[in-house]
C-alpha cells in the first residue's frame, strides 16, 4: 500500500466519523402537538427533586404523549454543565434559570422567548421584570425567595437572650451576638458567610443605604461608603469573635455549623425551610424572624423561572410543560411538597401553612421593602470578582474599605466589557 | 482529569535490519495497527491541532464562530499574574510529589523481602487508594484535614500540638495536597517497583551477603542501581501526572463551597489545569483556556525531555 493510499484511507475514516457525529446532533424538530415527546427538565435543588418529579408525573397524566425526565445537577456544577451543553447546542429542553445568569443566556440566543400569550399578571411584577430583557420575556416565574433571620431557640434559651422579632435593629443584633457567643463550648453567634452574597452581604449593604450596582447597571456601588458599612457589619463580627474566622468557615460551611448547633443564628433564604424541616437537629430547634433593621429595612428578593431552550426539538411540548409549571395547580403542589414560595399570586399561604413549626410569615412580611437581586448583562463575571477581592478582607489580611474600592474598579472594568 | 500518560521508557531492542521484509507481512502489520492509529489521529492529534488553533482565537460566551486574535491570549496569559502563580504552584507540587518515588522504592524493597508474611494484605491496603475515585479520596481527606473537627488535628492535640487549618492556611495547603497525592499514588508505584525488585537475581544479594554487606548496603548498592530503569519510568509518569493535577485541588480547595476562591489559601493551591478549567469551562473563554492548555503541553514536553537527557547520568541498563 502506498503512502498516499494509506493516507486517503485514514481520511475517509475520519470523514465517516465526523459525518456520523454531526448526523446525531442535527435531528430535526417535530412541531406536531400530538407527537410523542420526551422532555428533559434540568434542576439543581436536591430538596425539590421529589416535588419536580411529582409535577412531571401530574403533567404526564393530562398530556399522556409527553414524558418529562427530571435531571438534577448539584448547584456547584449546574451552570458549568449548562454552559457547556448550551455551547454544544444540547441544552435541556426546559430548565431552571436564575436572575444573575438570565441576561447572558437570553441575549446570546440560548433561550426561547415566550410568544404564546402567557398571562404574566399572575406573577409579581418584579419577578416578571427580572426575566424580561429588550422588551421580551423569556421565563415564567416559578418561585421566589426572601432572606430571614433563622435562629436556634435552644442556644437562645441557654444564653438567656430573647428571641428575635421585628423590633430588632443592628444594635440589638450585636448586643445579642455578644451574649450568644460561647467560646468554651465552641458556639458562635453567627457565621459571616462569604459565599452567599444573596443571604449575607447584599442584605446589609442595602440596609446600610448602599448599593451593589447603579440603576442603569453600568457602575459598581462598592466604593460607596454606605456599601462598605454594609460589608463591615460582617467583618466586625469575625473580628469580635462572634463569627468563626474564614479558615473555619472554609473547612466547615456555616450552614453545617448551624445545623449542628454551633451557630446561634443564620441568615438564610426562604428555601432553607425545606432543608431545616428535614434535618433531625434543626427540625424542632429553630425558627425564623425578619432581618434586623439597619439604617433602613431591606431583604433581597429573587426568584427562579422555568425557561425553554431555543434549540429544543419539541418546542410545542416544552411550551405546554412550562405553561403547566406556571399554573395555579402546579404552584399549589409546589408550595405543599417543594417547600418553596410559589410565584403564582395568592398561592403563598399554602407554603406558610406547610411548615407550621416555623414562623414562615416572616418571609412574606418583608415583601414591602424587598430589594430586587442586583444583576447586569453578565452578572457572573463580576460575582466572581466579589469573592476574589473580598476574601483577603474576610481573612483579615486587608482592610475592608481598601478591598471594596479595588473591587469597585475591577467590577467597573467587567461592566464596561459587557457593551 | 489527571490522566496518566503511559510512557514507554525501556526502548525495545532495535530490529536488526533485514534485507527482505515480506510485503504481505508489512501489510498485515499496518492493518493491525490501523484501528489504534486512526484512533490516535482522530482523538489525539486532531484535538491538539484544534486546541492550537483555538488558542489564537476568541469565542463568544456560548462558543459560536471564533474570531482570530493572533497572540492576544498569550499576551494576556503572561501579563496575568495568576498564570505565573498557578505554574509555580504546579511545579512546586510536582517537585514535592517526586518524594513519593523514594518512599515507594523503600516500601517495595521491604515488601519483597523473602519470608515476609501477609504480603497480599499489605499490597491490598496500599493499592486501595488507586482504585478509589479521586473525588471520594479528596472528600475524605478534607475531613481528615478539617481544622476544628478533623482527626489529624485531634491526634496532634493528644501530643499537645495545635494543628493548623490544613487546607485553608496558605502555609500548609500545598503540602496537604502533596501528602494526599503521594498517598494516592503509592499503590500504583509499588506494583511497578515490586515487579522490578522481583526481577533482580537473588544471587547478587547472596554474593553480597558473603562479602559481608548488610541490608542497607544491599539496598543502596544492588536494589537501587538495578531498579534505576524502573525508577526512571515511574518518575517520568509521576511528573506528567503531577503537572495535570486538578481533581484534588477542585475538591479540597472548594469542598462544599460553591466558590473555591473564598478559600483564603486558594492562591497557593491553584494549578495550571485548575486555571484552565476555570477559564475554559466556568468562564467559557475557550480561546484563553486553549492557550493555557498549550502552555501546559510545552511544560510537559520540556520537563520530560530534560528527564530523558538526565537519565544517561544515573540510569543503568544491564
Amino acid at each position: 500500500m502506498s503512502w498516499l493510499r494509506r493516507t486517503s484511507v485514514a481520511l475517509v475514516g475520519i470523514a465517516a466519523v465526523l459525518a456520523a457525529s454531526t448526523a446525531c446532533g442535527g435531528s430535526k424538530s417535530d412541531d406536531d402537538p400530538n407527537a410523542k415527546a420526551t422532555l428533559s427538565y434540568a434542576v439543581w435543588d436536591k430538596n425539590q427533586v421529589p416535588a419536580m418529579e411529582k409535577l412531571a408525573a401530574d403533567f404526564h397524566q393530562s398530556h399522556p404523549n409527553i414524558t418529562v425526565n427530571v435531571q438534577a445537577t448539584p448547584w456547584e456544577t449546574y451552570w458549568t454543565k449548562l454552559k457547556a451543553a448550551a455551547s454544544g447546542g444540547a441544552a435541556p429542553d426546559v430548565f431552571w434559570m436564575n436572575g444573575p445568569n438570565f441576561q447572558l443566556y437570553a441575549t446570546n440566543g440560548v433561550l426561547k422567548p415566550l410568544d404564546d400569550g402567557t398571562d404574566l399578571s399572575n406573577y409579581p411584577k418584579s419577578l416578571v421584570d427580572l426575566y424580561t430583557v429588550d422588551g421580551k420575556t423569556y421565563g415564567i416565574p416559578k418561585d421566589f425567595d426572601t432572606v430571614g433571620l433563622w435562629y436556634n431557640k435552644t442556644l437562645f434559651d441557654a444564653a438567656g437572650v430573647k428571641y428575635p422579632d421585628d423590633t430588632w435593629t443592628w444594635d440589638t443584633f450585636k448586643a445579642a451576638a455578644k451574649k450568644l457567643t460561647n467560646k468554651a463550648k465552641g458556639v458562635y453567634a453567627i457565621g459571616s458567610e462569604l459565599t452567599s452574597f444573596q443571604e449575607y452581604q447584599y442584605n446589609t449593604i442595602y440596609q446600610a443605604g448602599g448599593h451593589v450596582i447603579s440603576d442603569d447597571g453600568k457602575k459598581s456601588g462598592y466604593a460607596d461608603p454606605a456599601t462598605i458599612e454594609g460589608l463591615t457589619f460582617w467583618t466586625d463580627l469575625i473580628k469580635s469573635g462572634a463569627s468563626p474566622d474564614l479558615k473555619t468557615m472554609t473547612d466547615t460551611q456555616p450552614i453545617n455549623l448551624f445545623e449542628s448547633g454551633k451557630l446561634a443564628m443564620y441568615y438564610g433564604g426562604s428555601w432553607d425551610a425545606a432543608e431545616f424541616s428535614t434535618n433531625g437537629y434543626t427540625k424542632s430547634r429553630v425558627d425564623v424572624a425578619v432581618l434586623p433593621q439597619g439604617k433602613k429595612r431591606a431583604t433581597i428578593i429573587h426568584g427562579l423561572a422555568n425557561v425553554i431552550s431555543a434549540k429544543t426539538a419539541h418546542p410545542s411540548a416544552a411550551s405546554q410543560f412550562v405553561q403547566y409549571l406556571g399554573s395555579k395547580e402546579a404552584a399549589e403542589l409546589l408550595a405543599q411538597s417543594a417547600g418553596v414560595l410559589p410565584a403564582y399570586n395568592g398561592t403563598q399561604d399554602a407554603w406558610v401553612k406547610s411548615h407550621p413549626e416555623f414562623h414562615l410569615q416572616a418571609f412574606l412580611d418583608q415583601l414591602d421593602y424587598a430589594v430586587p437581586y442586583p444583576v447586569s448583562r453578565n452578572t457572573a463575571a463580576w460575582q466572581e470578582l466579589e469573592t476574589k477581592y473580598l476574601t483577603p478582607a474576610w481573612n483579615g489580611q486587608t482592610d475592608v474599605a481598601t478591598a471594596a474600592k479595588q473591587l469597585a474598579s475591577a467590577m467597573d472594568g467587567a461592566l464596561a466589557d459587557e457593551k | 482529569m489527571a490522566v496518566l500518560e503511559r510512557v514507554e521508557v525501556a526502548a525495545p531492542p532495535r530490529p536488526r535490519r533485514r534485507d527482505r521484509i515480506r510485503w504481505s507481512e508489512a501489510l498485515w502489520g499496518y492493518a493491525l495497527i490501523a484501528p489504534t492509529g486512526l484512533g490516535l489521529l482522530v482523538f489525539y492529534l486532531w484535538p491538539v491541532l484544534q486546541t492550537a488553533y483555538l488558542s489564537f482565537t476568541e469565542t463568544g460566551p456560548f462558543g459560536g464562530p471564533a474570531t482570530w486574535t493572533g497572540l492576544n491570549n498569550y499576551r494576556e496569559l503572561f501579563s496575568d499574574g495568576e498564570f505565573g502563580r498557578a505554574t509555580l504552584n504546579t511545579i512546586l507540587y510536582t517537585v514535592l510529589g517526586l518524594l513519593g518515588v523514594p518512599i515507594a522504592v523503600v516500601f517495595a524493597a521491604l515488601l519483597s523481602r523473602p519470608g515476609l508474611r501477609g504480603v497480599a494484605v499489605y499490597r491490598t491496603i496500599f493499592f486501595l487508594p488507586v482504585v478509589t475515585t479521586p473525588v471520594a479520596i479528596a472528600m475524605i481527606w478534607r475531613w481528615v484535614y478539617n481544622g476544628d473537627f478533623g482527626i489529624l488535628n485531634y491526634l496532634l492535640s493528644l501530643v499537645g500540638i495545635e494543628g493548623p487549618h490544613w487546607v485553608a492556611d496558605s502555609r500548609t495547603a500545598l503540602i496537604a495536597l502533596v501528602i494526599v497525592g503521594i498517598w494516592t499514588g503509592l499503590g500504583y508505584n509499588l506494583v511497578i517497583f515490586i515487579a522490578g525488585v522481583k526481577g533482580i537475581p537473588r544471587q547478587y544479594y547472596e554474593a553480597a551477603e558473603i562479602d559481608g554487606a548488610g541490608p542497607i548496603q544491599q539496598f543502596f548498592r544492588i536494589t537501587v542501581p538495578l531498579l534505576s530503569p524502573t525508577i526512571f519510568f515511574v518518575s517520568v509518569v509521576s511528573v506528567i501526572g503531577s503537572l495535570q493535577l486538578f481533581d484534588l485541588v477542585y475538591v479540597i480547595a472548594g469542598g462544599s463551597n460553591t466558590a473555591s476562591r473564598a478559600n483564603p489559601a486558594f492562591d497557593s493551591m491553584e494549578t495550571i489545569v485548575y486555571l484552565f478549567y476555570a477559564q475554559a469551562f466556568q468562564q467559557n473563554d475557550k480561546g484563553y483556556g486553549a492557550a493555557i492548555a498549550m502552555m501546559l503541553l510545552v511544560l510537559i514536553v520540556g520537563l520530560t525531555a530534560v528527564q530523558f537527557r538526565m537519565q544517561k547520568r544515573w540510569v543503568t541498563y544491564d
